[in-house]
């Protein structure tokens, strides 16, 4: 019996035995755990489909052992919040309708909200750079980058209250 | 006597193909138009909303289903709402009007006496009692359409013309199962494939071994002739088996692609079936001056963001297929016809997947599982394509040259316009007998089609867009049908719209700039289409167009304009650009009519999308060939970034008298044409030749 692998994901502490320890952490995500917001787009850390927070930073996990994240925090689109309990980058989202398909959303909401974590009020070109591992292919992009920043504005209001 | 059905309608008549009342407060809408990141379900429940005289949170929209909604052939073409959502709002509207007899018997009144508020039936202003769900059960919608129920006067309509939000965006936002590649059956396996390089070519060997120490878990191979799949209960398992198959099978008979084939002009030599269209050629008898250009571009993959998926059970003699395909009925027929079962013991069900632009591989993931799951009865089974078997295996758009020849009046202008291209087909989708990859590597596969392309009464396909709308008294197309392909080829985004236009507004230009006039002052010169005049006017004025503006300092504009298959949606695009080495993108204005606009911000969002994708195509895009397809990741295939995006600016002319129009597709030929003449105002030397490379700025530099 392989030895369980044990890490956070949302908050909440799972523990996974795997008999390849190599298994992808996306495939953990989503296929144990249930977690299929986190999207497969290449399997080869290149489209950025898959981005999740670990430990806070951005990191594209389709080919991310899961054994490496023993111990470490991690953070899907599925944590941001829910149609109940949103988060700003989320209602900005919608609010711009930045999305066509739709499925490089997760990872991209993922990536701003390492940006905005610790660059608050980002300029256009900082939002677009900060974007450039993820990929849409639908041309989305200038819907996206104006919810980041409505998002960014609305989060620093809501701080200064 | 009623106006003709819309053709779904009357391909579909019975009203229950459309629209049912399944319980109290809830209407199920149905439409044979499939989501494909375009929002077309979003629209049409506004349609039906309307219609119906319902609010648009009591409708649930179910699609592309063989089993219960219409059969609309394929969503494709930008004729959704053109189409289907007439056909649509049609069937609601006689679907409301049975309601409205069905009470004005049993309050014994006139109709006209009644009306609908939220799917309540009121009689001069008070309840009736009356509603959908009430009479449902003695208003039977099995009856034919007859197109007596009144369509809403402009005026009437609330849902139509507002910008509601997409119906599908919150599940996408907040992670929720939202696609094809989320769906999970009770026992399920996943499945990967190993590809038959090309039609004919035999598995020689395969290293068992090898595969499955890469795969580190249980898998299993099943195989029918040439078809070689990997399944097992641990996707990771098959996907690492899938990956180490495509090296560790070795095939024979292999025909791989070269690096010359790549190039659009390998095309001028190859086999061709002769096709003409337009006036006849009168010679030059005036002997007017002759204006000639050439242009190319080279062939493009989808690059859909996910690759293709497909889940299927076959149990009890049926089989069961989900797909994100854009058109379940042609797939159903065209697995029938592979796997020589009836249409009537398959069930086709669409569900959403990534971004589809076209033709790409989801009929043949759908397909994969169908052929893994006949070979299994009983289990459900789940393909996924590896991104690299997506890049390979998609159906490309094809390469296509594009020769202009104009003969000139004396104040340089056309008056006789000759459009010669060379292009395969654009089309060998199911539905117009092209084979399913899979089925081509079982026993005894289907021939391939004889070699055909979209008829142009529907558009066309390499010709689709190569007249000029222009006044032009002579106007002709040669299209030498390029019979010999080095991949596969099929239907992309506007299909030869995008190398017509490019070709024939570039063109344009340099007849303007010949003949020393504005290129927006000599195009309105010779349109006389009023909303085609409109666009370009209205584009001009946003950008602030100045005819003055001098050329070759690096920095340009350009315009282009094109009416969608010259029947469809008009758009006029303007680009600012940057060239050193590299083409900056700056600005772009676009100004579309598209008439009747059901959802603005839909709209605006399809025209941003089309934008962008063309200019990616204009300036990163070509597939490369080298011993096999080399672009096979987003290395080797790249496309336009978030840092590489222009601002973009657009608005609607909403001609709301005018028909709906789709518009997915008009502006990728104008905005290649705008691109293509803004580099040459920057530069001060024209590029005929897609993609705009960094090698070929620095040739055209070189010419001057």
């Amino acid at each position: 019996m392989p030895k369980p692998i044990e890490f956070s994901v949302n908050g909440k502490n799972v523990s996974v035995s795997l008999d390849n320890e190599d298994t992808p952490l996306l495939d953990v995500l989503r296929n144990e755990l249930g977690l299929v917001g986190t999207r497969f787009g290449c399997g080869l850390e290149q489209c950025g489909c898959c981005m999740v927070l670990i430990d806070g930073a951005p990191e594209k996990c389709c080919t991310k052992p899961t054994s490496s994240v023993a111990g470490k925090r991690i953070t899907t689109v599925e944590g941001l919040g829910d149609a109940e309990h949103p988060h700003p980058l989320q209602r900005a989202f919608l609010d711009e309708q930045a999305g066509q398909c739709g499925y490089c959303l997760a990872g991209i909401l993922i990536s701003a909200k390492a940006l905005l974590d610790k660059s608050p009020s980002p300029s256009l070109a900082e939002i677009a750079q900060a974007l450039d591992g993820n990929i849409c292919r639908c041309g989305s992009h200038n819907r996206i980058m104006r919810a980041v920043e409505k998002a960014a504005a609305a989060m620093r209001a809501g701080a200064a209250r | 006597m009623n106006a003709p059905l819309p053709g779904p309608l009357s391909d579909n008549p019975n009203l229950d193909r459309w629209v049912s009342f399944p319980s109290p407060g809830k209407v199920m809408v149905l439409t044979g138009r499939v989501e494909l990141g375009q929002g077309v379900l979003t629209a049409m429940a506004q349609i039906a909303a309307d219609e119906l005289d319902v609010a648009m949170d009591r409708i649930t929209i179910r699609s592309g289903d063989t089993e219960k909604a219409p059969n609309e052939g394929y969503t494709a073409g930008s004729q959704s709402i053109q189409f289907g959502g007439v056909a649509l709002r049609q069937a609601c509207a006689d679907v409301r009007a049975l309601f409205l007899n069905q009470a004005a018997k049993l309050v014994g009144c006139n109709a006209n006496e009644l009306s609908f508020r939220n799917g309540s039936i009121y009689r001069n202003g008070k309840s009736t009692g009356q509603d959908y769900w009430t009479l449902s059960g003695t208003v039977d919608l099995g009856v034919k359409a007859t197109g007596a129920g009144d369509r809403k006067a402009v005026a009437d309509l609330n849902n139509i013309g507002t910008s509601s939000a997409r119906v599908d965006l919150p599940g996408k936002v907040f992670g929720e199962s939202a696609f094809i590649h989320d769906m999970h059956l009770d026992g399920m396996m996943h499945a990967r494939v190993v590809r038959q390089p090309n039609r004919g070519a035999t598995i020689g060997s395969i290293d068992e071994n090898a595969i499955r120490r890469a795969a580190k878990g249980p898998i299993e191979f099943v195989r029918n002739g040439n078809f070689l799949a990997i399944v097992g209960d641990n996707e990771t398992a098959v996907e690492a088996a899938g990956a180490s198959a495509a090296r560790n099978v070795s095939w024979d008979n292999v025909e791989a692609p070269t690096p010359t084939q790549q190039e659009a002009n390998w095309l001028l030599q190859k086999p061709v079936v002769e096709r003409a269209f337009g006036a006849p050629d009168g010679g030059n008898p005036k002997n007017r001056e002759r204006y000639e250009a050439t242009y190319t571009r080279g062939y493009l993959a989808h690059a859909s963001i996910s690759p293709s998926c497909g889940l299927a059970v076959y149990r009890d003699g049926m089989l069961t297929v989900w797909t994100h395909c854009q058109g379940v009925y042609p797939l159903r027929a065209a697995l029938a016809k592979a796997l020589k079962l009836e249409p009537s013991s398959i069930i086709v069900q669409h569900m959403q997947g990534s971004g589809c632009y076209g033709h790409n591989g989801a009929d043949d993931a759908a397909a994969d599982a169908a052929i893994i799951a006949m070979q299994k009865p009983g289990q459900p089974i789940r393909v996924r394509w590896r991104r690299e078997e997506e890049f390979i295996y998609e159906p490309k758009t094809p390469a296509m040259v594009v020769k202009v020849r104009a003969l000139l009046d004396d104040d340089g202008k056309p008056v006789d316009w000759t459009q010669e291209i060379w292009s395969p087909t654009h089309n060998l989708r199911p539905g117009a007998g092209g084979n399913l990859l899979g089925a081509i590597a079982l026993p005894n596969p289907l021939p391939e089609p004889p070699p055909n392309d979209v008829p142009e009464a529907n558009g066309g396909g390499a010709t689709r867009n190569a007249e000029p709308l222009y006044n032009i008294p002579a106007k002709r197309i040669l299209h030498h049908l390029v019979t010999e392909t080095p991949v596969r080829v099929s239907a992309l985004r506007g299909l030869g719209a995008m190398p017509n236009v490019f070709a024939l507004e570039c063109c344009i230009d340099e007849l303007a700039e010949r003949a020393h006039r504005d290129p927006v002052e000599y195009r309105l010169s010779i349109t006389a289409d009023a909303r085609a005049k409109a666009v370009i006017e209205k584009v001009a004025a946003m950008a602030k167009w100045n005819a003055d503006a001098r050329g070759g300092t690096g920095r340009g504009r350009g315009i282009a304009f094109a009416r969608y298959k010259n029947r469809a949606a008009y758009a006029a695009v303007v680009v600012e650009l940057s060239v050193d080495e590299d083409i900056q993108l700056h600005r772009v204005w676009c100004a579309t009519d598209a008439g009747l606009v059901v959802n603005p911000d839909g709209v605006i969002n399809q025209l941003e999308g089309g934008i962008i994708q063309s200019a990616s195509w204009v300036l990163k895009e070509q597939v490369r060939f080298d011993n096999g397809v080399a672009s096979f990741d987003w290395e080797t295939y790249p496309v336009l970034k978030f840092s590489e995006v222009p601002e973009i600016e657009i608005e609607l002319i909403n001609t709301k008298d005018e028909a709906p129009l789709g518009v997915g597709e008009v502006t990728a030929g104008p905005t290649a044409a705008a691109i293509g003449n803004a580099v040459s105002h920057a530069l001060g030397a024209r590029i005929r030749d897609l993609p705009l490379t960094r090698e070929r700025i620095m040739a055209a530099l070189l010419r001057g």
